[in-house]
C-alpha cells in the first residue's frame, strides 16, 4: 500500500496538523519509504495468533469509588493560553 | 582535594556519609561543570538552584544524622519528566514554556530519595529519534570526537541530553526513558551505562508519552553500581499508573555479583546482521569470553522473528504517538498558533504544524495512517501478533538460558547529519534494541570497548521479566573485565 | 407484531428503531479520575490533571462504574464478558481534552441482553415484546462548551468530562414510536431499580441516540439515520415520527436516503442533517495502551448478582399472584423503583395489600396530582398511610371519615391516631346513641315516615342522611342502616 498525494493532505488533516505543498511533497516518498519497509510484516504467518494486549501479562486494577482529586481549577488553568472566568477559552464554535 | 565531579553516584554517596566533602561543595562542582559546557547543548534548562537546595537540604540532614539513599548525590533530569514548576518541553516547541503544576513520580522518588536536581536534559522531541537532532531546543553534542576531527558526533537517542552529560560529567547520572533503545543505544554511543527495566517497574506517571506500551524509564551513569543504586530510587508500584508492576523493590545494590556460575548466557543468531562492521562483531566475542571467564556457559539460541521487529515497533510506536500526542492542541497548555479569522479546527492545525518538528509530524502522520479505517487490522493488527510472536521468541530462548547477549547497536556513534537524511537508515539504529522493547523485557548496555577511532562501542544483556539483578549481574562481570576507561577529551 | 405503518402514496411502509442510550453512570468519581461528578458544580472545579490531560497523565479505572455496569448487565440477562478492554475513540473537538474518549469497542464489558416491553394496547402495542440489546460497553462523557458567554469565544468546562457513561446499544428491534418509548421508558425503570443511573433527563443523565429506517413491510432493512443526543421519552418518539415520514416522502419522490448523523430540533419537532459536522470521522479505534485487560472474577460477579433487587417484571408478577393485586395496580406500583419502594413500606407497616394498593391508587395519587408532588415528596409517610388504612380496616374510620383524616393528614403532617384523637373523628357503633338520634329524626319527620311506610321506600336514603348528620357524620354507616330499618319497620 502506498500513499499518494491526496492521502497525506488527508492523513495530515485528520492528525489536524497543516501542511504546505512543499510538505506534501516532500511526506509522500517518506512515508511511502516507510510504509515499503513496514509491510514485510505480511510475510509473517500470523494465522494463528492473537494480537498481544499486555506487554507484560497483567490486568486491570480497580480503584475504589472516592473523590480524591480536583478542586484544583488554578492548577488546571495555569498554563492555558487563554483562561477567562475560570474556563478555558477557544475560538468561537458554531454549532 | 579529589575532583568531585569524577565521581560517580556510589563514590558521592558514600564520600558524603563519610564526611569527605559536603553536599554543597558536590552541588557547586556539578553546577560549575554544567556551566561550563553550554557547547554540548545537553541542558534544555538548568536548575542550579535546585540542586544547591537539595545540597543544603542534605547538609543538615547529615549533620541530624537522617541519611536518605541518594543524599548529597546531584543528578539530571531528562526533560520528559514532569518537574513541577520547572519548564518541561519533551523538547518540543509546541511545550515551550509549560510549568506543570505537578511532578512526575519517578522524579519525586529522586528527590524523597536526597537527589538533587542540575536540570532538564534535552532529547530528541517526545523522545522520537535516535541521535538528539529532533529537539526543538537545537542537537546535543557528543562529548567525544573522532580522532583529528572536530566533526560533532550524535550522544544517540532519544536520552542523548543524558548521555552526553553524563560522559562529559555534568552529572554523576541522569534519568532516561527508552521506547525503543533510548536508554542504552545512547549509552553505548558515549561509553557509559544505562538500563531499561521489565515494562511497568518504573512508573510512568508524569512522564511525557510517546508510546505507553513501549515507554519505560531508567537510569543512566558511569557503572554497573550507579545504575543499580538509581534504579532502586526510581522504580516501585504506582497506583496512579493502571501498567505498573505491583512489587517491591529488590536491593539491587546489595545484591550485585559478577560471579555468573551456574547462568546461562544466550546467543541469538539472528542478530549477526548484514554489514555489521567486523569490529564490534569482535567486541561481541570478547563480551561472550568475558562472561565465559565469570562462570557462565554460553548456548547458541534463536529468535526468529528478530528480523520483524523494527517493522512492527514502526508501526506500533507511531499509532501510540499519533493518539498520545493528540492533546497538544493549543487548548489547555503550550503553544497556541490563532491565525486571523481561525475556527477551532483551523487554530489545532496551525498549533501542531508550528509546535510539532518534522520527524513528530512523521510519526503522527504514519500512526494515523496506520489507524485509519480500513488499515487497522492489515498495520496495527498485524503488527500487535508479530508483537506476541517476537516476546514469545525470548520465552523460548530463555527456557535455553538466563540471559541474552548482544551488541547494543549496529554502529558507533555517527556524525550529526551523517543520517538524518533518510529516516529509516536512522530507524535501523534500534534493531538490536527494538525487540526487547516490544517485550517488554530489562536490558542494558555496557561499555565494551573503543572502535578504531577511538569511539566508544556498548554491549548489551537482556534478561527475563523482572530479572533486572540478572541483568546487572552480566553487566558487572563484563565491566570488571572490559576495564573500560577510554575517556572524551575535553574540548568543550 | 407492531401494526404501525406510515402510509405512503405508492403503498405502507414499516419503520425499523435502534436506540443508543448513554446513561450517565452513578458514581462519586469519574470513570479514570477521582474528581468529583456532582452535578452544577462551578466551572473547573471538578476536573483533576488527568481530566485536563495535562501531558504524562494516566487513566485509573474506578471500580465501582466496572460494578453498576455489570449490575445493568445482569439485569437485562446480558452475557457478561470476563474479558473486556477499552478503546480510544480518536477525534478533536474542544471538550475533548485528551483528543481521544476512552470507550470499548472491540470487546465490551456487557454483551447481549433483553429487555420486555409490555403490552399496551391504546399505545398500539398489542402484546408484550423482547427488545434484543446488543451491548453494554463503558465511556467517558466529554466535557461542555459555553456559546454564549464572549462575543468570539467560547467557553470550555472540563466538570462532566471524564464521567462515566454506560451505552447501551439496542437491536433494530423497534417497530414503532410506541415501542421506542416504551422501551426507554422500561430501561430508564430499570436503571433506576438497580441504580446504576438516576435516569434524570433533565439534566443529561440518559440521552439517546436514535436509528430509524424505512422498509416495505418485509423486505431488507432500509439504509438508516441517526439522530444524535435525544433527551426525552416524548423527544425520541417525535424524531422516529418524523424521520419516518421524511424517509419515505424522500424514497417516494425517486431519492435515496443517506447515512447521516441527524439532529433533533425540539422547537419544530423535526430533524436535519448534521452533515457539516461529520467531515470524514475516522476515529482510528485501538486498545487504550494506558489500561490493561479487564478481567472480572466470579466473584465479583456473584457480587454483582447477589446485590441486585428484586426488578419490576418479577415483582409485577409477584404483586398479581401473590399479593393478589390488580394487574392494572401492579403495573403503576412497579414502574418505578421509588413507587413501589414507597408501596411496599406500607406494606411492611402491616397493610392489606390488595386495600393499600387501592388506597394509594385512588386517594394518594388523587392527592399528589392535586398538590403537584411526586412520590418522593409525599406529606404522608408509609408508616402514616399503613396506620391510616388500619383505622378503616379495625371500624374506627368510615371511607368518609379516613378521607377527612387523610386531608388533615396532608395538612398538618400529623398521624392518623393523632388527628382522630384530638379531632374526635373516631367512627361510633354506639347504638344507644344512634337510636336516641334516630328516634327523634324520627319524630319530627312523621310526615315522611308514613310516605315512607306507603312504600315510597327511597326516604330511606333522607333518613340515614339526617342521621348522619345528627351523628356529626361519626356513625358508623352499617350500624345506622340497620337500627333505621329496625325502626322505620318496627
Amino acid at each position: 500500500m502506498s500513499v499518494d498525494h491526496a492521502t497525506v493532505r488527508k492523513i495530515a488533516s485528520l492528525a489536524r496538523i497543516a501542511v504546505s505543498d512543499a510538505e506534501v511533497e516532500a511526506m509522500v516518498p517518506e512515508l511511502n519509504a516507510i510504509l515499503g519497509f513496514v509491510e514485510q510484516l505480511g510475510e509473517v504467518d500470523t494465522s494463528a495468533i492473537q494480537p498481544m494486549t499486555a506487554v507484560i501479562p497483567n490486568t486491570l486494577r480497580l480503584r475504589e469509588d472516592v473523590v480524591t482529586d480536583g478542586n484544583i481549577r488554578d492548577a488546571v488553568l495555569a498554563n492555558a493560553p487563554a483562561a477567562e472566568h475560570g474556563f478555558f477559552g477557544v475560538p468561537k464554535v458554531i454549532e | 582535594m579529589t575532583n568531585l565531579t569524577e565521581l560517580g553516584v556510589a563514590a558521592l554517596r558514600d564520600g558524603f556519609r563519610a564526611g569527605d566533602f559536603s553536599a554543597r561543595e558536590v552541588a557547586d562542582a556539578f553546577n560549575a561543570n554544567v556551566a561550563a559546557a553550554k557547547a554540548l547543548n545537553a541542558f534544555i534548562v538548568e536548575t542550579p538552584d535546585h540542586a544547591l537546595q537539595a545540597a543544603e537540604q542534605a547538609d543538615r540532614d547529615r549533620s541530624e544524622g537522617n541519611l536518605k539513599p541518594l543524599s548529597g548525590v546531584p543528578i539530571g533530569m531528562k526533560d520528559l519528566f514532569a518537574t513541577k514548576n520547572v519548564q518541561t518541553t519533551a523538547a518540543s516547541h509546541i511545550l515551550e514554556g509549560f510549568k506543570p503544576q505537578y511532578e512526575s513520580t519517578v522524579s519525586g522518588k529522586l528527590w524523597s530519595a536526597g537527589a538533587g536536581m542540575l536540570g532538564k536534559l534535552n532529547l530528541d522531541q517526545f523522545a522520537m529519534g535516535s541521535s538528539n537532532e529532533t529537539s526543538y531546543f537545537g542537537n546535543v553534542i557528543s562529548p567525544w570526537r573522532r580522532p583529528n576531527d572536530t566533526a560533532p558526533l550524535a550522544p544517540g537517542g532519544s536520552s542523548g541530553g543524558s548521555s552526553a552529560a553524563i560522559a562529559a560529567r555534568l552529572c554523576p547520572a541522569a534519568t532516561g526513558t527508552d521506547t525503543g533503545g533510548s536508554i542504552r543505544q545512547p549509552a553505548a554511543f558515549t561509553g557509559i551505562s544505562g538500563i531499561k527495566p521489565t515494562y511497568g517497574r518504573c512508573s510512568r506517571w508524569g512522564v511525557v508519552a510517546f508510546a505507553s506500551s513501549l515507554d519505560q524509564a531508567g537510569p543512566m551513569a558511569n557503572d554497573v553500581r550507579d545504575c543499580a543504586i538509581m534504579l532502586e530510587n526510581m522504580a516501585g508500584f504506582d497506583p496512579k499508573d493502571s501498567t505498573s508492576l505491583e512489587l517491591a523493590v529488590p536491593n539491587w545494590e546489595a545484591a550485585l555479583s559478577a560471579d555468573l556460575k551456574g547462568k546461562k548466557i544466550g546467543i541469538p543468531k539472528e542478530y549477526r546482521v548484514d554489514n555489521m562492521p567486523a569490529e564490534i562483531d569482535a567486541l561481541w566475542e570478547q563480551g561472550i569470553q568475558w562472561l565465559k571467564d565469570a562462570g557462565a556457559e554460553i548456548v547458541n539460541v534463536s529468535l526468529p522473528h528478530t528480523k520483524y521487529a523494527l517493522a512492527a515497533y514502526y508501526i506500533i510506536a507511531p499509532a501510540e504517538a499519533s493518539s498520545n500526542l493528540a492533546r497538544y492542541d493549543g487548548v489547555r497548555y503550550g503553544l497556541r498558533n490563532l491565525p486571523d479569522g481561525a475556527g477551532l479546527q483551523d487554530m489545532y492545525a496551525a498549533t501542531r504544524a508550528a509546535g510539532f518538528g518534522p520527524e513528530v509530524k512523521r510519526r503522527i502522520m504514519i500512526g494515523t495512517y496506520v489507524l485509519s479505517a480500513g488499515f487497522y487490522d492489515a498495520y496495527y493488527t498485524q503488527a500487535q501478533k508479530v508483537r506476541a510472536l517476537i516476546a514469545r521468541d525470548f520465552e523460548r530462548a530463555f527456557e535455553q538460558c538466563d540471559l541474552l547477549l548482544t551488541p547494543t547497536a549496529p554502529s558507533a556513534a555517527f556524525a550529526l547529519g551523517e543520517k538524518n537524511a533518510d529516516p529509516l537508515e536512522m530507524y535501523l539504529n534500534d534493531v538490536f534494541t527494538v525487540p526487547t522493547s516490544l517485550a517488554g523485557l530489562p536490558a542494558m548496555s555496557v561499555p565494551g570497548g573503543v572502535d578504531a577511532q577511538g569511539l566508544p562501542l556498548g554491549l548489551q544483556i537482556i534478561g527475563r521479566a523482572l530479572d533486572e539483578q540478572g541483568v546487572l549481574n552480566a553487566g558487572l562481570a563484563i565491566e570488571e573485565r572490559a576495564g573500560f576507561t577510554a575517556r572524551a577529551g575535553k574540548w568543550w | 407484531m407492531s401494526n404501525y405503518r406510515i402510509q405512503g402514496a405508492t403503498g405502507d411502509w414499516e419503520v425499523v428503531i435502534g436506540l443508543e442510550v448513554h446513561a450517565q453512570v452513578v458514581s462519586n468519581s469519574k470513570l479514570f479520575s477521582g474528581a468529583a461528578t456532582a452535578f452544577g458544580a462551578e466551572q473547573n472545579s471538578q476536573v483533576s490533571l488527568v481530566d485536563a490531560a495535562m501531558p504524562g497523565m494516566l487513566p485509573v479505572l474506578n471500580g465501582e462504574c466496572i460494578r453498576q455496569a455489570v449490575r445493568t448487565g445482569l439485569a437485562i440477562n446480558a452475557e457478561i464478558n470476563r474479558w473486556s478492554r477499552f478503546d480510544r475513540k480518536n477525534y478533536f473537538y474542544a471538550d475533548l481534552p485528551q483528543g481521544y474518549q476512552i470507550s470499548q469497542l472491540y470487546h465490551p464489558l456487557v454483551g447481549e441482553g433483553t429487555i420486555l416491553i409490555d403490552a399496551d394496547e391504546k399505545a398500539g402495542i398489542p402484546e408484550a415484546k423482547h427488545i434484543g440489546v446488543e451491548r453494554i460497553h463503558v465511556e467517558q462523557d466529554a466535557g461542555k462548551l459555553m456559546h454564549d458567554q464572549h462575543p468570539t469565544m467560547s467557553y470550555v468546562d472540563l466538570n462532566r468530562c471524564g464521567v462515566a457513561l454506560m451505552e447501551i446499544v439496542s437491536r433494530p428491534d423497534m417497530r414503532s414510536p410506541a415501542e421506542a418509548g416504551a422501551y426507554v421508558r422500561k430501561l430508564r425503570a430499570l436503571l433506576r431499580y438497580v441504580g446504576s443511573c438516576d435516569g434524570n433527563m433533565e439534566e443529561g443523565s440518559m440521552r439517546a441516540d436514535v436509528n430509524v429506517s424505512v422498509r416495505r413491510p418485509g423486505e431488507e432493512f432500509g439504509t438508516r439515520t441517526e439522530t444524535k443526543n435525544v433527551n426525552s421519552v416524548r423527544f425520541v418518539m417525535a424524531t422516529i415520527e418524523h424521520e419516518a415520514n421524511r424517509q419515505v416522502d424522500v424514497l417516494e419522490a425517486g431519492g435515496k436516503i443517506v447515512q447521516e448523523t441527524r439532529l433533533f430540533d425540539p422547537d419544530s419537532g423535526t430533524t436535519r442533517s448534521m452533515r457539516s459536522k461529520e467531515d470524514a470521522h475516522d476515529y482510528r479505534y485501538f486498545p487504550d495502551p494506558d489500561l490493561l485487560p479487564l478481567v472480572l472474577t466470579e466473584e465479583f460477579i456473584e457480587e454483582c448478582r447477589a446485590s441486585l433487587p428484586e426488578l419490576p417484571d418479577a415483582k409485577r408478577a409477584r404483586y398479581i399472584e401473590q399479593l393478589g393485586i390488580s394487574a392494572y395496580n401492579a403495573d403503576v406500583l412497579t414502574a418505578e423503583a421509588e413507587m413501589a419502594r414507597w408501596f411496599e413500606k406500607v406494606l411492611d407497616n402491616g397493610a392489606e395489600p390488595k386495600q393499600a394498593s387501592n388506597w394509594v391508587m385512588s386517594e394518594l395519587f388523587g392527592a399528589l396530582n392535586r398538590l403537584g408532588k411526586g412520590i418522593a415528596d409525599s406529606p404522608v409517610s408509609p408508616p402514616q398511610a399503613a396506620e391510616l388504612l388500619a383505622l378503616v380496616a379495625d371500624g374506627t374510620l368510615s371511607g368518609t371519615l379516613s378521607k377527612q383524616v387523610f386531608e388533615i393528614m396532608l395538612d398538618t403532617g400529623d398521624s392518623p391516631a393523632k388527628i382522630v384523637e384530638e379531632r374526635g373523628l373516631k367512627q361510633t357503633s354506639d347504638t344507644g346513641a344512634i337510636d336516641a338520634v334516630i328516634a327523634d329524626i324520627l319524630g319530627n319527620n312523621a310526615d315522611k315516615v308514613a310516605q315512607y311506610k306507603d312504600g315510597k321506600e327511597a326516604l330511606f336514603g333522607f333518613f340515614v342522611g339526617q342521621t348522619m348528620k345528627a351523628m356529626g357524620g361519626k356513625a358508623n354507616p352499617q350500624v345506622v342502616n340497620e337500627l333505621l330499618k329496625k325502626a322505620l319497620n318496627a
